[in-house]
């Protein structure tokens, strides 16, 4: 398929500028010398990845990943930030490894890889425009999906209970 | 919309985790990038749903599971760090070294 | 309606009722779900605007107390004239087939709960008011009362399983916030933790049982699940035992049966108030209300019918083993905490034994009895700043109002005649009997015998809480003092509750209690006793005479010294119910550390005095074997292989242990480039 056939389609473009706003966010994410400002990068590289779910029909996922992420996980991670006062840009504390250019690499090389095997073995194939409703979701997740369900709420109860004994303070001292 | 460039796009917010991940001495930055690859993870599941036309959302629930589960892990790894801080003072990774021989 | 009624299988051929002809109560009905709300309201006025009013919230809290003090008595009133069964509902959201409604249930059961809770709940947030004088959370604390209060009337105003959740868990919270008032002492901290956890536990029993049932029924409403019953639907036959099970198992938790009473004496910890309407209004009596709702489940021949033993012999072990233990406290709160659980361990016994009057019966005078004995022993501990009654004592003298009201508590509780806690314990003795020989088998006649022995176990721990605290010299450091009178009169005003409440149930000449609770659509088919059974009720009296008799030459000769107790000091049995029975310590060491717990220490004596003795024997004579092997074969032959492939394997673990260097981002690189150079050789080789 020609470049020009691709971007006729409008929803081409949309993706182009949410994709390119995910990858930028994303390099900040992994460069930016401010933890906050990198927690909030992050936001926008979620918040991207829920446009890109509702362009591929599926809304409640889109709708979970801003709730659970936007909304919950990255307050975590800004109450860690405060928790471990950890450098917010002004400190002079090196935040990154000297070994850049190695990692940098093996990244390269892993996205050369990872892109080549999905190139040759897709190609040109198209994706058929279906929208997925929370309530086929929601049968399905309830009806064949139901014992990984329970699993995955017992993973998060264990999580829960195993945040708590990590991170109280030690009665005892 | 071709499925590719959805694929492609995962690959390289992969590629930018396993980046931020090799790089970030920061245990919560580290922690942040994984969350990269996770949502790189997530794309590329909910893409292949839509490109089988899964009659059992098989690619949609699992991206659901993943965002589960990246939940717990990101509870627990904080609380870790938030340990690991309390103990010595410093959320920086690659000054612990207590698994070692 | 009445055909519903003779449909059912009745269990009690006697105990037959006839569908009364029920009212709808009119407008009084109707908008009985004020109750629930103007407390939950009215908690919302005390947290935001308590502060700023004159009275600091309380006169908020005693307004919605108030109100459902008089609503419930007005209730109370027209049930008893005409009999009221009225269930309203909002529908709140539907759920494909499943439709969530806000309810409120007005019939005998539930208004016997609003007037009991009102009425109790009004005298104890009077007494409130003198007794958290100057308290730091003075506010907040009124506005968790009122939380507790109203999650309760939630939970006992709910005409389906849900709505019942939702209050029994608002009381939970609410408990939870009580007991760790005094949240600066980290033990307050640990009691509120413990209650919740204990309840929640239990709780999901009730989770499971509402589940079970809201599945196989297709409906919440106990209305629509008691009409299953007497339908005697065969879905709900076949899981009715796990049902039944699983609901008793939380109201197990939140009436605190052995072994969930563990929380219960620990609750002691928050503020008297508290206790005193924990113990005797909500929260512990919401299991027995739970059991009294899905009475039919049990008694119906066809379904849970084998829980009823359970619940019987549940019942029995938490009155007697909780009675014994009381008699060793010193903590006087604690006294009537394990008291408490005794009693409750009636109401249950009586539940177990198919006698829905009865049980309900004692949790109604119980009511007034024991959260009168609380507010009296707050007003004690008010007075000499000490809960310990070795602290206490001769205080007859300083403060008489507290003294008389305590007396008559006492009295009611031990089941002296005529005060009300006589009449609804030969209540439960007549059904226990009756039980005995319907169906209850030697289960209810040996229950029979251990709940007689109970009447004389409470009758003698309250004696010796009364000698203790009120006779003899005065140990503590403290001024005792009168308290002041908006504590004394509510002492007064329960105190005559506690006294009259057992004439509204009579056997043979005024059955009022029974026909009010009994006012309901569908019959529960229990059984209550036609005449007063003089063999019974003079058992029950001798035992509580005898109790109250040993009581006094126990600890009234020896009321001068400081270790009164130590008369009680029987060698094993003292240190059992010190430890309380060792349970508290088989749940923190039996889950926390199960090497160290009494189990391990058992073991270790096996291994000690049995096992070794047996080793020993058998290893001296391998011994003998062994040092013909080892000489000769082992150390020549074997050990060399042995040895070289060992230091083999240790000296490759020295060079490679280099590579272990404990930095996970060091893993994460050969992760990352291991699987590039999996994947760049699978192609080249493929």
């Amino acid at each position: 398929m020609e470049f020009t056939d691709w971007i006729a389609d409008a929803r081409n473009i949309v993706f182009l500028v949410i994709g390119v706003a995910i990858i930028g966010s994303a390099i900040r994410v992994v460069t930016s010398p401010n933890v906050v400002h990198a927690a909030l990068m992050l936001v926008v590289a979620l918040g991207g990845s829920a446009g890109l779910f509702l362009m591929l029909g599926a809304e409640f996922v889109a709708w979970t990943v801003v709730l659970v992420y936007i909304g919950a996980v990255i307050v975590l991670f800004l109450f860690g930030i405060m928790i471990t006062r950890a450098p917010t840009g002004r400190d002079s504390v090196q935040l990154d490894h000297a070994r850049r250019w190695p990692a940098a690499l093996v990244a390269l090389a892993m996205f050369v890889t990872i892109a080549w095997a999905t190139t040759v073995s897709f190609g040109d194939a198209l994706i058929a425009d279906r929208v997925v409703r929370a309530e086929d979701l929601g049968a399905v997740l309830f009806s064949r999906y139901v014992i990984p369900f329970e699993v995955v709420s017992f993973v998060l109860l264990a999580a829960l209970i195993g945040g708590i004994v990590l991170a109280r303070q030690d009665p005892e001292r | 919309m071709i499925v590719n460039q959805f694929l492609v796009l995962a690959a390289l917010l992969f590629s930018i985790g396993i980046y931020g991940v090799l790089v970030r001495r920061n245990a919560v930055l580290v922690l942040l990038s994984v969350e990269l690859m996770l949502t790189a993870v997530n794309i590329n599941l909910v893409a292949f749903g839509a490109f089988l036309q899964d009659e059992l959302l098989a690619g949609q629930v699992f991206a659901l599971f993943v965002i589960a589960v990246a939940a717990a892990e990101v509870g627990i790894g904080l609380a870790i760090v938030v340990l690991i801080f309390r103990n010595r003072s410093s959320a920086n990774i690659d000054e612990l070294n207590l698994l070692k021989w | 309606m009445t055909s519903l009624a003779t449909s059912l299988l009745l269990h009690a051929e006697e105990g037959a009722e006839h569908a009364v002809e029920l009212s709808n109560g009119g407008l009084l009905a109707e908008l009985a779900w004020l109750i629930p709300m103007v407390p939950l309201v009215l908690m919302f006025g005390v947290l935001f605007f308590g502060k700023r009013l004159p009275g600091k919230g309380w006169e908020l809290a005693e307004f919605s107390m108030l109100f459902v003090a008089v609503y419930g008595v007005a209730l109370f009133i027209a049930n008893a004239n005409t009999g009221i069964h009225y269930e309203g509902a909002i529908e709140i959201a539907t759920v494909g087939s499943l439709v969530l409604e806000w309810g409120w249930m007005v019939d005998g059961l539930s208004i016997m709960m609003y007037t009991v809770i009102g009425v109790v709940g009004l005298a104890v947030f009077t007494y409130s008011k003198g007794y958290m004088e100057g308290d730091i959370r003075y506010t907040g604390f009124f506005a968790n009362f009122t939380l507790f209060t109203a999650g309760m009337l939630v939970l006992v105003s709910a005409p389906n399983l849900l709505q019942l959740i939702v209050g029994w868990e608002l009381v939970g919270v609410a408990s939870y916030l009580l007991i760790g008032h005094y949240w600066e002492d980290h033990e307050n901290n640990a009691a509120a933790i413990k209650a919740f956890i204990t309840n929640k536990v239990a709780d999901v029993g009730l989770l499971i049982g509402v589940i079970i049932i809201a599945v196989t029924v297709g409906s919440f409403r106990f209305s629509d699940v008691l009409e299953a019953i007497a339908n005697a639907d065969s879905g709900l036959i076949q899981v009715a035992f796990w049902a039944g099970l699983a609901l008793f198992i939380g109201a197990m938790g939140k009436s605190a049966q052995f072994p969930f009473h563990v929380w219960l004496p620990d609750a002691m910890a928050g503020p008297t108030p508290v206790s005193s309407l924990m113990h005797a209004a909500t929260m512990v009596t919401a299991g027995v209300y739970l059991l009294g709702r899905m009475f039919p489940l049990y008694q119906n021949e066809l379904f849970a019918v084998d829980v009823k033993v359970i619940i019987i012999i549940v019942g029995a072990l938490t009155l007697f083993l909780m009675g014994l233990i009381a008699l060793v406290q010193d903590d006087i709160k604690k006294v009537l905490a394990y008291s408490t659980l005794s009693q409750l361990g009636y109401m249950t016994v009586a539940m177990g034994a198919g006698a829905y009057t009865a049980g309900l019966f004692h949790l109604f005078t119980h009511a007034f009895f024991k959260s009168l004995l609380f507010l009296a022993a707050g007003s004690v501990i008010h007075a000499v700043h000490s809960n310990n009654m070795s602290d206490m004592g001769g205080l007859r003298k300083y403060m008489p109002s507290t003294y008389w009201t305590f007396i008559i508590g006492s009295l009611a509780l031990a089941g002296i005649f005529p005060l009300s806690g006589f009449w609804s314990k030969d209540e439960i003795l007549a059904s226990l009997r009756y039980d005995a020989g319907h169906g209850g088998g030697a289960v209810a006649s040996v229950v029979l015998i251990v709940a007689i022995a109970g009447a004389f176990i409470t009758a003698l721990y309250m004696a010796r809480a009364v000698y203790l605290t009120f006779f003899g010299e005065y140990k503590g450091e403290a001024h005792p003092h009168e308290s002041p009178k908006i504590m004394t009169y509510p002492l007064i005003g329960l105190a005559v509750l506690a006294a009259v409440a057992g004439f509204s149930n009579m056997p043979g000449i005024f059955t009022g209690f029974t026909d009010w609770v009994g006012a309901r659509i569908i019959v529960m088919g229990d059984h209550h006793a036609a005449a007063i059974d003089f063999l019974l009720a003079g058992a029950g009296l001798a035992a509580a005479a005898a109790g109250i008799a040993v009581g006094t030459r126990l600890w009234r000769r020896d009321r001068d010294t400081q270790q009164a107790r130590d008369t009680f000091r029987i060698p094993v049995l003292y240190p059992l119910l010190e430890r309380k029975y060792y349970i508290d310590d088989f749940y923190l060491r039996g889950i926390v550390n199960p090497t160290k717990g009494p189990i391990a220490r058992a073991i270790d004596w096996s291994n000690t005095y049995v096992l070794d003795g047996v080793v020993n024997g058998v290893g001296a004579g391998a011994g003998l074997m062994a040092r013909i092997v080892y000489h000769g074969i082992d150390q020549r032959g074997i050990d060399l292989a042995i040895n070289a492939a060992a230091a083999a394997t240790g000296q490759a673990g020295e060079q490679l242990r280099y590579t272990t260097t404990g930095r996970v981002q060091q893993y994460a690189w050969a992760l990352f480039a291991g699987t590039i150079l999996l994947v760049v050789g699978f192609l080249i080789f493929n």
